[in-house]
């Protein structure tokens, strides 16, 4: 069996509402990245593109004093300059034509390559007054003057692309929180949502159960899903209002042709008491009779069915031992199998109790042993198996029903086509139905490979979901 | 369900029944009997059916009536149908008890809820027969309630000619002869020697050994009853089972024998 938690993240997940949640997650988590992106750019590039535009304003100084004022000049500003930044926040460097140092404030050219943008960035090292020396990075240009001298202008950069990763840090931060807010938001409104839909669930699953008088709970909040409930149980009322006018019409025509059939039989029975002299007479009266009598029979069960379907019995409901109710079927059983040449057995704990009307349990379980008897050929075997949930469950090795008639046999009147030529009304398995269904409970039957299993399976829903 | 009437509905074929012309049931011991029932023509074929079967029959038509009339007293048993107008068949029987009055009640019913028939029992009632029935359950039923020891006195054995029953002990004996019986085979006995030479019908024998108010499809009792015969009757001249046509089952000695 599935980890409990795993099933029900499973079904989570498989929720429409946790999906519209993951979608709207997706789109709000996109536009977060756009602005946060925008937000990256309009900084940091900000501070990129000052620096690039300074330290190209000052390279084109310099070369315009070159070719004005010459060489001598450039070599001026340049110790100049550097005398201005001992600290090297501005770098500069002018080297002859075989790269050997002529003025500025670092000592030669970085090792480093330009890169696409003609960009070098390299570490210089800084000693300020009462510090130990400290490597910074810096960025620089170089620029070829006529005559083969080169210059190198470039600022420290340090602070500022400490400051860029804390802002690029900061962003990502953002964007994950985003992520994170979102996800957890999209499980709470999934939830709240999916209890609605759960109570709805869970009214469908009892009335499928048998259980007509359960209707779905309105909270008042009055959203579609109010509007849902109440459209859902209006149609609940009107299936039930169907079935009851149904059931009624069954039952008026079972009482009103009770009595008629009842005074029939009297009269049979009147007349047979006379002793007709006739032994034809008599055995017309005889057959009339057991006629009569076949068709009260269909009649009385389809009452009990009514009965049991009405549900008024729950009120006699009481807790009753499932062994011994079963050890005395198999008590009153046992000798019709014996006779006809069948093994009768029950498995089950000696101890279970379950809260049932007596009597219809007894009958629905006489009416399996009875189908089972009558189906199955000498020499084969029947078990009655309690197992607890409880599970109640009559198996024979007969011929068993094909797949394709299970389904059908449980209506009502429906007998299989070998069966016809067998007394019986198709009623019995109907009767075993309805009282399944009265005690909460769910008819199955099984291939039993070979032979029939017929299961009264009186486990709580879930607990017939999850096995 | 209900001892309605499909006791023997299921039987017809079996062969039991129909070969056995046998002796008529047990001598009848003519009774009195009130028919209370509101539905005249019902009450029509009840007592029609009494009569031919040689019991006396008065017929009241609703509760009233038959309260004045049952007060009068000399009824053998009373044949009440719950739904009457003017007083209803449990009020009825609970003013009859109450003023001392103890014969026996047989309820007639259109209702077939377990409940109804505790109720009715409760009510004072000795038996609850739900409409519609056959006539001869409801004979079978009378005969029984009729019968019944008024005032109960205890008894430790039950003795039908050579058939001894120990109650106590829970043993069977005949002819002197130890029978071993197993505990549903015992009560089955007892249930037809407390009732002996009278019909006990198979919803009867269900009810009283197996407390199932409801009738099997098959003839299970019918096979109790054969494994019974071969334990007491086996070996014996003269059998004391006998089967009784279109109605049940009823133990007593032959003519001969009484």
């Amino acid at each position: 069996m599935p980890d409990i938690a795993y099933v029900r993240l499973r079904r989570l997940l498989d929720t429409s509402t946790f999906r519209l949640a993951l979608i709207y997650l997706a789109l709000f988590a996109a536009s977060a990245f756009a602005l946060l992106g925008y937000l990256y750019y309009a900084t940091t590039g900000f501070m990129d593109r000052q620096t690039a535009e300074t330290i190209q304003a000052e390279i084109s100084g310099i070369a315009e004093q070159y070719r004005t004022q010459g060489l001598l000049r450039v070599k001026e500003v340049i110790e100049q300059r550097s005398a201005a930044h001992p600290y090297r926040a501005s770098i500069y460097l002018l080297t002859d034509p075989f790269g050997h140092w002529l003025a500025g404030n670092i000592d030669r050219w970085p090792e480093v390559q330009p890169d696409a943008d003609g960009w070098l960035v390299f570490p210089v090292s800084v000693e300020q007054e009462d510090q130990p020396a400290q490597s910074r990075r810096a960025i620089a240009r170089s620029f070829t003057l006529s005559g083969g001298f080169s210059l190198l202008v470039g600022r420290e950069v340090e602070d500022r692309l400490v400051l860029q990763s804390r802002i690029k840090q900061a962003l990502l931060a953002g964007l994950a929180l985003t992520l994170v807010l979102g996800l957890a938001g999209g499980f709470l409104l999934s939830r709240g949502l999916l209890r609605r839909v759960d109570a709805i669930n869970r009214t469908t699953r009892h009335i499928m159960a048998g259980d007509l008088s359960r209707r779905i709970p309105i909270t008042g909040s009055r959203d579609e899903f109010d509007q849902l409930a109440a459209n859902l149980n209006a149609m609940l009322d009107q299936i039930e209002r169907l079935l009851c006018g149904m059931r009624e019409v069954t039952d008026n025509i079972a009482h009103d042709l009770r009595t008629p059939l009842n005074r029939l039989r009297s009269r049979i029975e009147v007349a047979l008491m006379r002793e007709p002299e006739a032994a034809e007479t008599r055995a017309l009266l005889e057959q009339s009779l057991a006629d009569a009598e076949v068709m009260i029979g269909t009649f009385n069960a389809l009452l009990d069915i009514a009965r049991a379907e009405a549900g008024s019995e729950r009120a006699s409901f009481e807790p009753l031992a499932l062994p011994a109710l079963v050890a005395d079927l198999i008590d009153l059983y046992e000798p019709l199998a014996e006779e006809k040449g069948l093994m009768l057995e029950h498995h089950g704990p000696s101890q279970l109790t379950m809260v049932a009307n007596r009597h219809l349990l007894a009958q629905a379980l006489a009416n399996l042993l009875d189908n089972a008897i009558k189906y199955t050929p000498a020499g084969g075997r029947i078990s009655l198996t309690v197992e607890p949930g409880p599970v109640i469950s009559v198996s024979d090795n007969g011929p068993g029903i094909p797949e394709a008639e299970r389904e059908h046999v449980l209506e009502r009147f429906v007998r299989l086509e070998e069966h016809r030529g067998t007394p019986g009304n198709g009623l019995g398995l109907s009767l075993v139905q309805a009282v399944a269904r009265l005690h909460g409970g769910q008819m199955t039957l099984a291939d039993n490979q070979p032979g029939l299993k017929v299961s009264l399976d009186f486990r709580q829903i879930s607990g017939r979901r999850a096995a | 369900m209900m001892p309605g009437g499909r006791s023997h509905q299921p039987h017809q074929l079996h062969g039991d029944r129909r070969l056995a012309a046998g002796p008529a049931p047990a001598k009848m011991v003519p009774m009195h009997i009130l028919v209370i029932e509101d539905d005249a023509e019902a009450a029509d074929y009840l007592v029609k059916g009494l009569k031919e079967s040689g019991h006396g029959v008065a017929w009241a038509k609703d509760g009233r009536d038959g309260l004045i009339q049952a007060a009068q007293g000399g009824f053998d048993v009373l044949i009440v149908d719950r739904m009457l107008p003017g007083l209803d068949g449990l009020s009825l029987v609970q003013h009859l008890r109450a003023t001392g009055d103890a014969t026996p009640v047989l309820f007639l019913s259109a209702l077939g809820e377990v409940d109804d028939r505790v109720r009715g029992l409760r009510a004072g009632g000795d038996d609850y027969l739900v409409k519609p029935f056959a006539f001869a359950e409801l004979l079978a039923r009378i005969e029984a309630v009729a019968r019944r020891p008024k005032g109960a006195p205890v008894t430790t054995t039950l003795k039908v000619a050579d058939l001894e029953l120990d109650l106590l002990r829970r043993t069977a004996s005949r002819g002197g002869k130890q029978i071993d019986l197993q505990s549903k085979e015992f009560q089955l006995l007892e249930a037809l020697m407390r009732h002996p030479g009278q019909v006990m019908t198979r919803t009867m024998l269900l009810e009283k050994v197996w407390d199932y108010h409801f009738d099997p499809q098959t003839n299970v009792i019918d096979v109790h009853i054969s494994r019974l015969r071969q334990k007491i009757d086996r070996g014996f001249d003269e059998p004391l089972i006998h089967t009784v046509r279109g109605a049940g089952y009823c133990l007593r000695a032959s003519e001969t024998a009484a």
